[in-house]
């Protein structure tokens, strides 16, 4: 086997381990060497536990050893966005406010991800909160782009996609409130999947927006995706939002499921402002199934051009009062500077909190305020009404949509300091979480200066099944994947 | 929605409890008076009879049995506390 376990597929990492081939010991240690080599210039975590790590890879070895092993994902190193608990972790959200935080328990993610096994490897960096679309608004600074370190991974699961780009981990969770698990994947050549709202239990993530938050898994193949959708899916009575539904075994769906499918073009997700590069090769993954024997269809979402602001709206309201909980008593960052109680929420939250979180906080306090609530909030959730309208239109005659993921590839760090240009890179990825559908990123080339680009699929509510085997379908007759950066 | 440009912002930090310096007032005015001049066209939007959608999900009125479940340890609820004393939350005095 390859001396670069790091860059290998989960499929043929636990191939190896279940023929004992190779330990999770080696394996581990393997990506813990990876991490130290390339770290310094990638920077995709905040913060990372070798001792611990070792020991869940000797209790994965053992258990192998004992004829326990919990399957595929049973001694795999996989990263957690730094949003996510892990208990007695650091959890800091990438911010200033919880740069100390301790988490006192796991996420359910986290408890299902130990239950399969996995070893579970570092705290992935991101923006703040997760606000943000390209990991620059960190409090511990920025994390670079594999594929060209003077660029941006995306984000706001910047750490993730490009930890998994570099080798670091063999798979990572993000999590997906506007586009933050997709986009980066897209900058970072992986493959990155927003399941359906309700699917995978949002107890122990660090609430953003909570009508869009989501958390899914970054991989290197498809069917890896699906192997850690099934670890982390399914119904949890500690989040009210988690939907009772039957988890199928996704990676043997995706053997069943070979279509030909009915394929929805989006016409307003390929008009202006949208790269040439990245418009050519996704009007390439569409000839691809249109060979493969796919309908193809043009559609229309009329109410596409809405989805920017009533996600600014929606996302900064539910973050304003999300983030009330942030004032210096129970937990976070505590003003030195206070005059009496209440100068110590103004001064701690001005002293713990980014200019980006900030900013949301303003506006989504703005919007809910008295006198306002009404003509930006309330209006913003019946447009979010007419967005989810019109994807569930398309799907009475499609089975799928596809469109560009990123209108943009990698963009150079520092290059976008005007919020509004930021939230642009949006504008692929927002309606999906708007409308609570589940989407995923699929490598479908590079630009002519080497940087990835990503097709995006958006999939019907609970049909992760079809939504993976349509984009396996394009990877498997592709060989993206094989390509890595170098470092 | 033409109010953006009354956008308050020393009235919406009140009430986020959040202070600001004056360069942070000024930038943040600029900056989220281009947002919300963005944001100004769902007003052409026609949502006559329509529903606001607040979540997606397919759930509602979700009920737990009303039984009592162990919580988290005092001990563990208070590790993150900024200042603590006998299992409470230190904070600076709220009454004379």
């Amino acid at each position: 086997m390859s001396s670069e376990f790091f860059f290998q597929s989960i499929t043929q990492l636990a191939a190896a381990l279940e023929g004992k081939t190779l330990s999770s010991i080696e394996l581990t240690r393997a990506v813990v060497a990876r991490t130290k080599a390339v770290e310094g210039r990638v920077h995709a975590f905040n913060s990372v536990d070798e001792p611990d790590a070792l020991a869940q890879a000797a209790e994965s070895d053992a258990r192998r050893a004992a004829g326990q092993a919990r399957g595929p994902l049973d001694g795999i190193p996989i990263g957690l966005k730094d949003v996510i608990a892990v208990a007695g972790q650091p959890l800091t959200a990438s911010s200033k406010m919880l740069a100390n935080f301790v988490s006192p328990y796991d996420a359910t993610v986290t408890a299902k991800l130990k239950n399969a096994g996995a070893v579970l490897w570092g705290r992935l960096n991101c923006d703040e909160f997760a606000m943000g679309s390209s990991t620059e608004n960190s409090a511990f600074g920025p994390t670079h782009n594999p594929w060209d370190l003077t660029r941006v991974p995306g984000g706001s699961s910047g750490g993730s996609a490009a930890a998994l780009a570099a080798g670091e981990v063999l798979a990572a969770l993000g999590s997906d409130t506007g586009g933050s698990i997709r986009q980066p994947a897209a900058l970072c050549g992986v493959v990155g999947l927003k399941p359906t709202y309700g699917l995978v239990s949002r107890y122990g993530l660090i609430a953003f927006a909570s009508s869009l938050d989501q958390i899914g898994p970054f991989a290197r193949t498809v069917e890896d995706a699906a192997i850690v959708l099934g670890a982390i899916a399914g119904h949890d009575e500690r989040d009210s939002t988690s939907f009772k539904t039957e988890i199928p075994d996704y990676r043997a769906e995706l053997k069943k499921r070979t279509g030909p499918w009915r394929l929805g073009i989006p016409k307003e997700y390929f008009a202006d402002g949208l790269d040439p590069e990245i418009g050519a090769a996704v009007e390439q993954a569409i000839a691809f199934y249109k060979k493969l024997g796919c309908e193809i269809k043009e559609v229309s979402l009329p109410h596409t051009r809405y989805c920017l602001d009533t996600y600014y709206v929606i996302a900064t309201a539910e973050a304003s009062s999300n983030l009330a909980r942030y004032d210096g008593i129970r937990y976070g960052h505590r003003s030195k500077n206070a005059t009496d109680i209440v100068d110590l929420y103004f001064q701690s939250r001005a002293e713990g909190f980014g200019a980006e979180v900030k900013r949301r906080i303003i506006l989504g306090t703005y919007v809910l305020s008295s006198g306002y609530y009404d003509a930006y909030y309330l209006r913003a959730q019946k447009v979010r009404t007419l967005i989810r309208n019109d994807f569930l239109a398309a799907f009475r005659e499609v089975d799928a949509l596809i469109t560009p993921t990123s209108p943009m590839p990698a963009f150079k760090i520092g290059e976008k300091a005007d919020p509004l240009a930021l939230y642009l890179c949006d504008i692929y990825t927002i309606g999906v979480n708007l409308a609570g559908l589940p989407g995923i990123n699929v490598p479908c080339g590079f630009t002519k200066s080497g940087l990835p680009i990503g097709a995006q699929i958006i999939g019907q509510p609970f049909r992760e099944s079809e939504l993976l085997a349509v984009a396996q379908a394009y990877e498997q007759a592709h060989d993206w994947k094989t390509k890595m950066p170098s470092l | 929605m033409s109010q953006s440009a009354d956008l308050n912002i020393d009235h919406v930090a009140h009430l986020a409890r959040l202070a600001l310096t004056p360069e942070e007032k000024a930038t943040f005015a600029q900056q989220l008076g281009d947002v919300l001049h963005h944001i100004e066209q769902l007003e052409t939007v026609d949502v006559t009879g329509v529903e606001p959608t607040a979540h997606a999900a397919p759930v509602f009125n979700v009920w737990a049995d009303d039984v009592v479940q162990a919580g988290l340890p005092v001990e563990l609820a208070l590790k993150n506390a900024p200042s603590q004393r006998d299992h409470m939350v230190v904070v600076p005095k709220v009454v004379e």
